[in-house]
């Protein structure tokens, strides 16, 4: 009752073909048989966001997704939005604003950022950064910090783009 | 924790995924967007023999307007519920509660009909449903049933659902121009459940008193419950105080780790209060 089942996936533009137990969640497949563990395990049940991950475009918790559920579709981890250089704004700004200390947290506090920087419209205010970054818990920061990157890089991203218009 | 181990299919069809859930008996599980599920299988509070995953099976999902109601399909993700504009416009309650359900990561995954069907006594959308007196369609290997909200949820994570039925859509009818929707919801961080929470409509005014009311509370009790004391308090014309110290008359409310009774009691009368006069001094601005 535990065979494995063939899936197929494109994980940082790579297509991945592997065979998986259906009970092994997306974060330990990454982790465990990719060997990307720049995504973390932390509560496993979706409270505290550090599994976080882009499926499909799409911000989700890779502890509360089956790996056979991401068969067929893209994923996208820190490592490869770092590689990227999608997100070399972000991190610098969390650098400089030191907005990580232990970093546990910090990739999916990195992919949940992405993912409102990447919605358009106006910069977000600061109530709402903190609004979407409520389901990432950082135990060392106090948030201030991260706040402060994600407003920096918000701004920052809104006059350029006012400059090439 | 991990889950245990189980088997795992996928059907195309709403049809095949009802037979395989007849077939699999009492350990099979529909999954749709999981994130209630795997939570409870990582934490080994469900050890089911199979799952039946949902999530492709394409004509669940989606929002159609057919007449005067809105077909939400049991599969359409919290995320597109919270940026439809048919929903905006026409259900605004939904669109309202929908900023406090979970996480935004949770919400690219979670469906409406999941959290329905799941009934977790502190969520948002079983007391919208109430309050917007939807009409929820269920499938099963015998045939197809419909079931209205007043009769769907029955206890902690209890349905009228039998085992093996499946919530393949929710149909909510659009309220009157004039209708207004009053929300309220208190947790302890943006996005997690409630310690307690107010879904509200109020049909037009007629005679200075609305001429419908219907107010569903969540996070007080085993379920979401409507309040008939403070319904007909609100019809009677009482004022918003008045109508407060009604809210929990026959609800039973349950203490729990974030609020005793006498707590949670309070927090419903506050919301409640609060709402009703917000409602009733927007009233007054625009007459």
């Amino acid at each position: 009752m535990s065979a494995t089942l063939p899936i197929t996936l494109t994980v940082n533009g790579e297509s991945v073909s592997a065979d998986v137990a259906p009970r092994v969640p997306l974060v330990d497949f990454l982790r465990e048989t990719l060997g990307l563990t720049g995504t973390h395990l932390g509560c496993a049940h979706g409270v505290c966001g550090a599994c976080t991950v882009r499926v499909d475009g799409a911000a989700v918790r890779g502890c509360l997704m089956l790996a056979v559920q991401a068969d067929g579709a893209t994923v996208e981890t820190v490592e490869g939005v770092s590689d990227s250089g999608e997100i070399a704004d972000l991190q610098d700004a969390f650098h400089r604003h030191n907005a990580l200390q232990c970093g546990f947290c910090t990739a999916g506090m990195l992919m949940t950022a992405a993912e409102l920087l990447d919605a358009g419209g106006p910069p977000p205010e600061r109530a709402e950064i903190r609004e979407h970054i409520s389901g990432n818990y950082c135990r060392c920061t106090g948030y201030q910090s991260i706040v402060d990157a994600v407003e920096e890089v918000a701004q920052a991203r809104a006059a350029d783009k006012g400059g090439q218009a | 924790m991990k889950t245990n181990a189980f088997a795992y299919q996928r059907p195309d069809t709403a049809e095949e995924a009802v037979r395989l859930a007849a077939e699999g008996g009492d350990g099979a599980r529909f999954i749709a967007g999981g994130q209630s599920l795997l939570a409870a299988l990582n934490f080994r509070l469900d050890e089911p023999e199979a799952l039946i995953d949902i999530s492709r099976i394409a004509t669940l999902r989606g929002i159609e307007r057919r007449e005067n109601r809105l077909l939400i399909g049991a599969l359409t993700r919290h995320a597109e519920v919270a940026a439809s504009p048919e929903v905006a416009r026409d259900l605004p309650l939904i669109a309202r509660a929908m900023r406090e359900v979970a996480h935004p990561a949770i919400r690219n995954r979670g469906t409406f009909g999941g959290s329905l069907a799941l009934a977790d006594p502190a969520a948002e959308m079983p007391a919208c449903a109430l309050a917007l007196d939807a009409v929820m369609h269920v499938l099963s290997p015998e045939g197809r049933r419909q079931v209205p909200a007043a009769e769907f949820f029955c206890g902690m994570y209890e349905t009228a659902l039998e085992p093996g039925e499946l919530l393949t859509g929710v149909e909510i009818p659009l309220p009157e121009p004039g209708a207004r929707h009053g929300f309220s919801e208190l947790a302890r961080r943006h996005g997690d459940y409630a310690m307690a929470g107010l879904a509200m409509m109020l049909g037009p005014r007629s005679g200075g008193v609305p001429s419908w009311a219907r107010v569903a509370f969540f996070g007080l009790s085993d379920c979401p419950a409507r309040s008939a004391a403070a319904e007909a308090a609100i019809l009677s014309g009482a004022r918003p105080e008045d109508c407060a110290a009604k809210a929990c008359e026959e609800i039973e409310v349950f203490g729990d780790l974030n609020a005793d009774e006498a707590t949670k009691r309070h927090y419903a009368e506050v919301m409640l209060r609060r709402e009703l006069t917000r409602l009733a001094n927007d009233e007054e601005r625009t007459a």
